[in-house]
């Protein structure tokens, strides 16, 4: 009879352990970069370009992946965005429910969300090869859109799956069109979702080094076209740390808050969109 | 009328155009496996499949490409990470379900998020500066061995640390599905909450369990930045954890510059690709399989 109270008690305890665990390790990877890269960090960092022997020590910034992070991430989510709306109207409003295409899709976008960076990557290399590209900014928006569209699309799809079928009934006895209705009722409804899923899409591919490194290529300047190389702040902090010269490691360290800042700043975005905006839903 | 015809023909050019882009993700996944297949290929011409795929020769120079050592560094890590995941996953999905009062199940949400959206980069950060030296400094010599730390070892931990909010998410979600009056009914006949969720939560959820680790699994099977940082990278079948290793995405991204010089490199290295893309789809087959019955059973 004790036992089963004591064992209750054990396991209770062993669950505490593991959470708590769980949430010390997300501390302990934050506190290790927040404290290395505050004591890193200048505003020389992000406000200039490399200067010559920047890679041995000399001075400089990381100014050229800042933007070229946001060149990357911000084209490959406006390209996905153009892929993933159509997709998810098609899936909840213009596909026949009976058919099997729908679930072949949505099967397809799930087993793309799992498919690693590096396949896309790859994948990236395959079409420069092909076509006889050379590692650009072009290229790298691509493989991050390819890489952004499953998750976008599943999360918007997510997310229309909750707009109230009154809504859409009320506005076809109005007289309009499917697409009318996706494109004037639906969209508002579910603006919020579709803003989140716009941010999560970017959070990933800005974070994204392993696809970025086989199609960007990386260079110390700013980009200003779509057919040279781009840098990123995700291979900034690889190149640097892989350095033997401490200074320049230093600047890893830099380059890593200014990613993770950007990440948290997205996170809490996602999160005020969320609750800013319900607010205005007719149900 | 016209302008009733013009809405008519936008409906219909919206449906078509709509239905096109949607067939997209099904020929990407076509697409991308021809095409690292294709760029594969004329390493088969030479020598039968598994001949690379279980041979531990590696000179790309003299057209040795023997992908062992990299697959056995990639299952090495990989399952490291799945054992080290998967208790702690499923304790704290447990938790987060069961026990959680709604406060901290309002904190960990957002946290699991996060963990979900760091950047493989600053895990790699992370496991260089704070995992790779506990493993060297304090691990290694407590088991009596040598190692730099960086080591199968320190890639499973970083790997497992990875993968806990794909698991934990999953379990999350069947454990959500199952109605509350099963609890209730067990709780009834005078069995205690973890009675309630070994014998009855457990077995239902089982399936689904078995689902999240696959899909956990599959995403462990292509890290590449956090895993190439910290795993030493060195070509040859690990004997034990504090051995270097050199998984299949670290061997893609650390050789793409040299392949283009040296002959049949490239294929090798997109072989490799081709491997982890058809293992991540079996997995993610598997594991949705899975959850599409249980997602039926369950209603």
């Amino acid at each position: 009879m004790k036992w089963r109270f004591l064992e209750e008690k054990i396991f209770r305890a062993v669950m505490i352990i593991a959470t708590s665990l769980t949430a010390l390790i997300l501390i302990l990877i934050i506190g290790t970069v927040v404290v290395k890269g505050f004591k890193a960090l200048k505003l020389e960092m992000i406000f200039r370009l490399p200067q010559g022997g920047y890679y041995f020590g000399r001075e400089g910034g990381i100014l050229n992946s800042i933007i070229g992070s946001l060149q990357l991430a911000g084209g490959a989510t406006i390209l996905a965005f153009f892929f993933s709306l159509p997709i998810v109207f098609y899936l909840n409003y213009f596909s026949k429910s009976k058919s099997i295409w729908p679930t072949l899709i949505r099967f397809s976008l799930d087993v793309l969300w799992g498919v690693p960076s590096i396949v896309y990557g790859a994948f990236g290399f395959l079409l420069m090869t092909w076509f006889g590209w050379t590692a650009s900014l072009l290229l790298g928006i691509i493989t991050l859109a390819l890489l952004e569209i499953p998750i976008m699309s599943r999360a918007m799809d997510e997310v229309l799956k909750l707009v109230p079928p009154d809504l859409l009934e009320a506005s076809f006895s109005l007289g309009a069109t499917k697409f009318e209705t996706a494109w004037k009722v639906v969209i508002r409804q579910a603006l919020p979702g579709i803003l989140t899923a716009i941010l999560i899409a970017f959070g990933r591919a800005i974070g994204d080094a392993a696809s970025v490194l086989l199609t960007a290529g990386y260079t110390d300047n700013i980009t200003t076209s779509l057919f040279q190389p781009v840098a990123s702040l995700p291979l900034a902090i690889f190149f640097q740390l892989g350095t033997p010269y401490p200074e320049v490691q230093q600047r890893a360290y830099a380059a890593a808050i200014i990613l993770t800042l950007i990440i948290l700043l997205i996170s809490y975005l996602s999160r005020r969109i969320t609750r800013r905006y319900a607010k205005h839903l007719v149900f | 009328m016209t302008n009733y015809l013009w809405r008519l023909r936008k409906e219909i050019w919206a449906s078509k155009f709509m239905g096109l882009s949607s067939s997209l993700p099904v020929f990407l996944i076509l697409l991308m496996l021809l095409g690292l297949f294709l760029k594969a290929k004329p390493l088969f011409v030479l020598k039968p499949l598994s001949q690379i795929i279980f041979s531990s020769h590696w000179l790309p120079l003299k057209g040795h490409f023997g992908l062992w050592p990299f697959i056995m560094g990639t299952l090495w890590v990989t399952l490291l990470a799945l054992f080290i995941a998967a208790p702690i996953s499923l304790f704290v999905a447990i938790f987060l379900s069961e026990y959680a009062p709604s406060g901290i199940r309002e904190i960990a949400r957002p946290m699991i998020d996060l963990l979900a959206g760091l950047p493989s980069v600053i895990y790699g950060v992370w496991g260089v500066l704070i995992i790779v030296p506990f493993v060297g400094r304090y691990l290694a010599p407590l088991f009596g061995t040598y190692s730099s730390g960086y080591s199968v070892l320190a890639g499973g931990l970083v790997l497992a640390v990875m993968i806990l909010p794909t698991i934990i998410h999953v379990i999350l979600e069947i454990f959500r599905a199952i109605p509350q009056a099963v609890r209730e009914a067990s709780l009834s006949l005078g069995a205690t909450k973890w009675e309630t969720i070994k014998h009855v939560l457990l077995r239902q959820a089982a399936p689904g369990i078995l689902a999240a680790l696959v899909l956990g699994l599959s995403r462990a099977l292509g890290e590449t930045m956090a895993v190439l940082m910290v795993v030493g990278n060195v070509v040859q079948v690990p004997r034990s954890l504090f051995d270097g290793a050199y998984p299949l995405p670290a061997l893609i991204a650390n050789n793409y510059g040299e392949m283009m010089s040296i002959p049949l490199y490239d294929s090798a290295l997109m072989l490799a690709a081709a491997i982890l893309l058809v293992l991540v789809i079996i997995f993610n087959l598997i594991a949705r399989l899975i959850l599409l019955r249980v997602e039926k059973g369950l209603r």
